[in-house]
């Protein structure tokens, strides 16, 4: 392990200024357009895992009329592996308030609301406390916003943002078919902007030292920092705010334990990258710089050699199979399927070959699944059979 | 609206309206999508993924019903990734899927069934997943069947059930492998708010919901050589029975079906449309005296506005979510039960037979029928008035069975006695249709003219609106309704229990001031009823409409109260609308059901 930082380490969004009031003061005398620039070109992507840019989607809310708007922080954090959400409103709750009441400004909407996943329900107090005494300033400052938290029921599908909004509709926590998107219809069928909590986090970054001072960070297309929650076979697990764009083995160099066989980058729902391949990945999003450039919600797992891949895929697929919503085809029986079949291939009831079959409907999934959660299972599954395929089977 | 934008599907341009389907532009060019949970009544799902085409440009197949045609747009619907990845589908499907083909009631007619054998899915190579599951089948409801083995979640039925009945009886329970259309804490479909309308039969695309089928308790009546075996025909039946046996939406079949029947060996062959006429002498005149009382008598207590009581579905409704409004369903029981009851007391008398040696059996076009059969109302001769209820897809079933070309049948005529009936018996069939029949013969009644409109034809009470309302003003009556003088008789029609419920709560808000509604449980009223030929959809249901007009513009009689075996039996047997033996065996009265 080398004992030397390449990693480059930030410290934005854990730092506590306690300067909120100001960044909400300066930011509410700019006009939408400004802040909608200051956006853009900082080049922040959702950090939720899907990496839309942040700025074009509070534009496209901002330009359509209508009577009323919404802005919803997605703080139903499921993703296994992935816990920096919950950090960021245990300890600097105010950023994430300011960011929200600031998009609020921005598109033109009056109310916020941070869906609380049900599991964080212990968040709650400290978190009414928080909105209170954001909302008294708001008065003060004479700036009508209000923000209410939802609490979630504990269903993974429901941070899928339309799936989101069912739930809060008090309907059953079903994705929705695209288009129309959140921008245009979203929560009770208005435009509303969603944004998980750690890009809210960074607006605040962004708009506090303008756009430059995170653009600078990263690489291309990976602008900024992000937090990392860093778990399995390490000395170090923890949160770390690190820039876009490192390499895999310099992350395994710093968090490793020497021992690392494969890394899970995204949680169940990314990718398993194998030692193989740790040079020629980087991880941010999309981009040709070096090799295969992965996304990721923040989720790095870390697996050493006493791990069975198989184990581990066992272990997603069951999480899959559960947290399907049961709506469409391929999700809900697919992931059954998956399951059962690399059970089946490993207790010699079905042939090794019977893993193409799997992969090739893998496939499928990913091409006709109706949300995000069917549509990445494949990640997961083919990225652990193809490298560990030998662990599938003996 | 009305913004035109260019797509290509298979290399073919289209022009199309923005914002159409891929689905629907695709259908234009003669391009056929396979759908599994798409259905016309519904709003669109996308959750089969069966229609699956490819977007030229995007790695993600796009459901080509949830879809909307952008400019530009670039569609492949027969690609190798389409072909394999809705295969891939459709084995998911069959891998979850009870595919017990040959012991199923949909066999034949099952859109599951349908798909594997156009794709032709000969090794099932995925595990099959039904063994795993503690599935069981809920038979206790007298008209509806299900069976979760072979439910396929497209929730056909449950957006049917909500969108179509505002019942919600149906829904979904849990999530992923455990997903599943269920009721209110699993109970039976007979322990829950149900109205057997049975439209979730008529949607559902596989066997996971059908009708309970009494075709083997009605075969064994007829070859019961001391049973004396008597039928009635729905209204609606005729209308839509010829699509089971070959024939195109809106054929009329009223003829062949009564030649059938005789050959399946009915010893009766009559007709529900002569209790309909019969319907209409009781229920107008049980208008007409609300409207004395609370007209001329000025009585409070009055209950109006009167609704109707023909369709059972809407009887189970009101009776669950309504029950305070009881009073103003009218006391007429549905033309199927006064048939029961008079065919073992009036009937048998008549013909100097046994009453308890004759089997009343109906074809209806319902489920909910089966339901109002057995319920413990309905033994007013002294027996169960109804013994078995058919309904239209099984009268096919049993017609099948027994050999009969029905293509080649002669048209034959009702039996006598309770087999004559009217265009406004007919009309029952179809939304706005008991309406109508009230009004030609209550106007008539009352100011000794036909109703001014041109051939009979009351138009506005025409249509598939949900909800339709029309106004008539009486003027010069008779002596004897000079109460009615001047008054603007306020009238509405309802069809599909969503719009039951809307006109409802205007009711109960106090923002209608009605005085007689018709309601129907089904859309479209009983042609679109949940017994009837599977698919039914919004053309479909147009179609049996315009027949079942044909059907009255062609009869003899247009008016109840002109039907020659209706003066007979109030001769005879009745006396008059209303009387003492009337009010045995015609009326009834509904309990609140709470659960």
């Amino acid at each position: 392990m080398s004992a030397n930082y390449i990693l480059k380490r930030a410290d934005f969004i854990f730092k506590n200024e306690n300067d909120w009031e100001e960044v909400l003061t300066k930011s509410l005398a700019r006009t939408p357009n400004e802040l909608i620039n200051e956006l853009i070109s900082s080049e922040l992507k959702g950090r939720g895992g899907a990496g839309f840019p942040t700025g074009l989607k509070w534009k496209l809310t901002s330009d359509l009329k209508s009577d009323e708007k919404f802005v919803i922080c997605n703080a139903d954090e499921g993703e296994p592996g992935t816990f920096k959400d919950r950090e960021i409103l245990s300890k600097v709750p105010f950023k994430v308030l300011t960011a929200i009441a600031i998009c609020g400004y921005v598109i033109g909407a009056r109310q916020g609301f941070i869906y609380l996943r049900g599991e964080y329900f212990f968040l709650q107090q400290e978190m009414k406390k928080a909105i209170s005494e954001f909302e008294f300033f708001c008065k003060e400052i004479k700036f009508d916003f209000k923000i209410n938290i939802f609490i979630g029921s504990g269903a993974y599908i429901c941070g899928e943002e339309t799936a989101l909004f069912e739930s809060m509709e008090g309907k059953r926590g079903e994705p929705r078919n695209k288009p129309p998107y959140p921008t245009a219809y979203g929560y009770l069928g208005k435009p509303t902007v969603i944004n998980n909590v750690e890009t809210m986090a960074h607006t605040y970054t962004i708009f506090k030292y303008g756009a430059k001072r995170f653009y600078d960070l990263g690489v291309q297309f990976s602008r900024g920092t992000k937090l990392f929650s860093v778990s399995g076979d390490t000395p170090k697990p923890g949160i770390y705010e690190l820039e876009l764009g490192m390499s895999l083995s310099d992350f395994v160099d710093e968090f490793g334990d020497d021992d690392t066989k494969a890394v899970q980058v995204g949680g169940a729902s990314g990718f398993l990258v194998p030692r193989k391949k740790f040079s020629e990945t980087s991880i941010g999003f999309e981009g040709k710089l070096v090799g295969i450039s992965l996304p990721t919600g923040g989720s790095m797992m870390l697996f050493n050699s006493s791990r069975s891949m198989f184990n581990v895929l066992d272990n997603y697929l069951n999480f899959f199979a559960e947290e399907s919503c049961g709506q469409c085809t391929p999700c809900r029986v697919g992931c059954q399927q998956l399951l059962r079949g690399i059970k089946a291939v490993k207790r010699g009831e079905k042939p090794a070959a019977y893993l193409d079959k799997l992969l090739n409907l893998a496939e499928t999934m990913q091409y006709t699944a109706k949300c995000g959660l069917g549509q990445s299972v494949a990640n997961s599954f083919s990225s652990i059979v193809e490298n560990f395929r030998e662990e599938m089977i003996y | 609206m009305g913004k035109k934008v260019k797509i290509t599907i298979n290399g073919q341009s289209v022009e199309i309206e923005k914002g159409t389907s891929i689905l629907d532009a695709a259908k234009q060019i003669g391009v056929i999508i396979p759908t599994l949970c798409y259905h016309k009544d519904l709003c669109v799902a996308g959750n089969c993924r069966v229609c699956i085409v490819e977007v030229v440009g995007q790695k993600r197949l796009a459901p080509a019903c949830a879809t909307p045609c952008e400019e530009g747009m670039d569609i492949l619907t027969n690609t190798h990734k389409v072909r394999n990845s809705r295969k891939h589908i459709i084995e998911l499907l069959l891998s979850e899927h009870n595919a017990d083909c040959t012991s199923c009631y949909k066999n034949g007619n099952c859109e599951l069934q349908l798909l594997a054998s156009e794709y032709k899915i000969m090794n099932q190579d995925f595990i099959h997943l039904v063994p795993f599951r503690n599935y069981t089948i809920d038979d206790y409801s007298p008209s509806i069947i299900k069976d979760d083995s072979k439910c396929i979640r497209c929730q056909r039925c449950v957006r049917t059930c909500a969108e179509l009945q505002s019942v919600n009886a149906l829904t979904m329970a849990y999530k992923g492998e455990y997903a599943q259309v269920t009721t209110f804490f699993k109970k039976s479909m007979n322990d829950v708010i149900c109205t057997n309308c049975g439209q979730c039969v008529n949607h559902c695309p596989t066997g996971a919901l059908v009708e309970k089928n009494y075709i083997e308790e009605v075969w064994a009546a007829i070859s019961d050589k001391d049973k004396y075996v008597v039928i009635q025909t729905a209204p609606a039946v005729r209308v839509g029975l010829g699509e089971e046996l070959g024939f195109d939406p809106g054929s009329r079949s009223t003829g062949k079906m009564v030649a059938a029947l005789k050959r399946l060996g009915f010893d009766s062959v009559m007709d529900t449309d002569f209790t309909a006429d019969l319907t209409i002498m009781e229920e107008g005149t049980e208008l007409l005296t609300r409207l004395k009382k609370a007209l001329a008598g000025n009585d409070k207590t009055v209950k109006l506005p009167m609704t109707t009581s023909c369709s059972p579905g809407w009887i189970k409704f009101i009776e669950h979510l309504y029950p305070e409004f009881l009073d103003h369903l009218s006391s007429c029981k549905s033309p199927q039960q006064m048939f029961g009851a008079l065919v073992k007391t009036y009937y048998a008398k008549a013909r100097k037979m046994d009453p308890a040696k004759i089997v009343s059996v109906s074809v209806m076009p319902c489920t909910a029928k089966k339901f109002e059969a057995a319920r413990p109302e309905m033994h007013d001769s002294g027996y169960r008035d109804v013994d078995y209820v058919l309904t239209t897809r099984e009268l096919a079933i049993m017609i099948k069975q027994a050999g009969i070309d029905f293509k080649k049948l002669e048209d034959m005529h009702f039996d006598r006695l309770m087999g004559e009936s009217t265009g406004a018996g007919v009309i029952f069939g179809v939304t706005g249709g008991v309406m109508e029949a009230a009004l030609r013969t209550a106007y008539e009644l009352v100011t000794g003219r036909e109703v001014p409109f041109e051939n009979l034809n009351i138009t506005p009470v025409r249509g598939m609106e949900g909800v339709r309302e029309a106004r008539i003003k009486i003027d010069n009556p008779l002596k004897e309704w000079a109460f009615l003088d001047g008054v603007e008789l306020k009238c509405a029609v309802a069809h599909g229990l969503v719009n039951a419920k809307y006109l409802m709560d205007k009711v109960k808000a106090g923002k209608a001031d009605y005085h007689f509604i018709e309601f129907m449980a089904c859309p479209g009223g009983c042609l679109g009823g949940g017994g009837q030929p599977i698919p039914t959809n919004p053309e479909i249901r147009q179609r049996r409409a315009e027949a079942i007009y044909a059907e009255d513009a062609g009869m003899p009689y247009r008016k109840s109260h002109e039907n020659p075996e209706i003066i007979k039996i109030y001769k005879d047997f009745l006396g008059h609308p209303l009387s003492e033996v009337s009010h045995h065996l015609l009326h009834t009265k509904y309990t609140p059901r709470r659960l």
